[in-house]
């Protein structure tokens, strides 16, 4: 973990989330710094996902802020920024992978121009140029480069999510969201995405926040983790001392319950 | 001659006033979609129904009107509509480019370079170039708002990916005055680079899906493309074998069903102008019925 500037890259500060009168999360507050992965854990209805949702400023918090530094340096307040503003950033500066990757990928078009439209939202308007990108990711995220024209109905479950993973990964963004990357996989395809996420992570410097219910994931990728249940972070530190050992009877119970290799 | 029935030009003055709205706003924001409360007309979706609301909007006692059906004056849409703005409005047709105030085409612009002071209807199917990529309409008019055209480069790269070249042929999307992204309608993209900087005004008028855009004279439009791979015209590599022309777009005509096939002037009017001052008779083509 390397922390490269004193003020971090995204800050959440109390951040709550009601849904009528049923609580989505509540106070909600940490800091991520580029290079760091932090992982959400917890079970079904605590939470996660939306606090995934407010940080990636998809949803709006009933309380407290998000801010987060722009790549010009400036750190700014996420639920004061335009719809424009917002676009722009989850098409360069963030990535967003989805548990379902036909929810992060466009099923009709090829796996090359998945991989290209960010780079043409960018203003990339050089065929040879995108083409010769996507072939490049391709072969970072190890799909076959004569799979290119093909599309991702065409691909297995891992494939979709390595193309998912490319496609968001292209215009080396600064921050990544992770929802449950490798849900819905199989065990050998599982370990095999994991291990490419780790050196991906690695070689970008990327910070990321990875929603799982999987503690191996979290393990696996992670420097630090949250625990979070009824919609509050009930347990935070360094993922090995917290999963070596739990203080909380709820982490606790959770770390007891994985079943033995 | 007037129908007693019907007030001039068929549509009531309120709903005149009302399209004319719209068509002003329309050419104060080139290439942008503008909303109206299309009418009913007597003949069916798809038959033109923005193109003659629009036309009917702007007509006046003296337009000379020509109306075109896949460049032609004589198909049978071309002419059911200048009968009806014949009964309706009283108003002198043309079937000469060059004499006409108002053109109401379906997918052409004549080949004779329109001149100042005329109007040029475009009847329109589906206005929304970003429709078959994405069937959100709130999503569309937002991606229009914040100019995100990332999409429409995407068909292009498909188009290129499994073609080897941009295959889009018609309805080929242009950006007007370095702004909005529009649908040219289904002209032949042959006939893209006539609208750019074009002396005439250039009204789109879609009864179905009830939108009016313009493009005022004299706008830069653009055709979308990449660095390398850059627009192209598109014409069958022949001439016409009436009038001879080969810069003009051509017609496949087949002639029996032993594969004869001629190629025509798809602009009827620009044909029978170069036939009228030809010095020498034109060829018939063998297998054709003289």
């Amino acid at each position: 973990m390397t922390i490269s500037r004193e003020e971090p890259l995204l800050a959440a500060e109390g951040l709550t989330r009601w849904y009528g009168r049923q609580l989505g999360c509540r106070d909600v507050s940490f800091s991520i710094y580029e290079g760091e992965v932090l992982a959400i854990v917890g079970e079904s209805g605590s939470g996660k996902s939306t606090l995934l949702q407010l940080l990636s400023a998809q949803l709006e918090p009933s309380e407290g802020h998000v801010r987060y530094r722009m790549r010009d340096g400036v750190t700014r307040d996420l639920g004061l920024l335009g719809e424009a503003e917002r676009r722009f950033l989850f098409r360069t500066d963030w990535g967003y992978v989805h548990q379902d990757a036909a929810q992060g990928l466009r099923m009709s078009v090829s796996a090359g121009a998945n991989v290209g439209e960010r780079l043409m939202a960018n203003g990339w308007r050089h065929y040879g140029r995108i083409r010769a990108t996507a072939e490049t990711w391709l072969d970072r995220v190890e799909i076959d480069r004569g799979r290119i024209d093909d599309t991702p109905r065409t691909y297995s479950g891992g494939m979709r999510q390595r193309l998912q993973i490319a496609r968001n990964l292209v215009t080396e963004p600064r921050l990544v969201f992770m929802d449950e990357p490798t849900g819905g996989l199989d065990v050998s395809v599982q370990a095999r995405l994991l291990d490419l996420l780790r050196g991906l992570v690695t070689d970008l410097g990327l910070a990321a926040i990875v929603v799982t219910h999987d503690l191996a994931v979290a393990r696996l990728l992670s420097h630090r983790i949250m625990v979070m249940k009824g919609g509050q972070v009930i347990e935070t530190g360094l993922t090995d001392q917290v999963l070596d050992d739990p203080q909380e009877p709820y982490t606790q119970l959770l770390v007891a319950s994985i079943l033995p290799a | 001659m007037n129908a007693p029935a019907y007030n001039f030009a068929y549509l009531d003055e309120q709903t005149k006033r009302m399209i004319r709205r719209a068509i002003l706003k329309a050419i104060a924001i080139p290439g942008y979609q503008v909303p109206f409360a299309s009418r009913e007309m007597p003949m069916p979706y798809g038959w033109g129904t923005g193109g003659v609301q629009v036309t009917a909007s702007i007509l006046g006692p003296n337009d000379v009107l020509k109306v075109i059906d896949q460049g032609s004056d004589d198909t049978t849409n071309a002419v059911s509509i200048r009968k009806f703005f014949q009964r309706t409005a009283g108003v002198a047709t043309t079937t000469h480019t060059r004499d006409a105030t108002v053109i109401q085409t379906r997918h052409r612009i004549p080949e004779q370079a329109l001149a100042e002071g005329q109007v040029l209807v475009f009847q329109v199917p589906i206005p929304e170039p970003l429709r078959f990529l994405e069937p959100r309409e709130t999503e569309t008019r937002r991606m229009h708002a914040l100019a995100d055209y990332s999409l429409m480069h995407l068909k292009l790269y498909e188009d290129i990916a499994r073609h080897g070249r941009i295959s889009t042929s018609y309805a080929y999307p242009v950006k007007v005055q370095g702004r909005y992204v529009m649908d040219p309608s289904p002209t032949p993209k042959f006939d893209n680079p006539k609208m750019n900087d074009c002396a005439a005004l250039q009204l789109f008028g879609a009864g179905r899906e009830k939108r009016i855009y313009a493009i005022p004279p004299y706008t830069a439009v653009v055709s979308l493309d990449f660095e390398d791979h850059p627009f192209e015209r598109y014409r069958h590599d022949a001439r016409c074998e009436l009038c001879g022309a080969d810069d003009s777009y051509l017609d496949e005509v087949i002639t029996d069903d032993r594969g004869g096939r001629m190629f025509v002037c798809s602009d009827t009017d620009y044909c029978e102008a170069r036939r009228a001052t030809a010095d020498k008779p034109h060829a018939v083509p063998q297998g054709y019925p003289a």
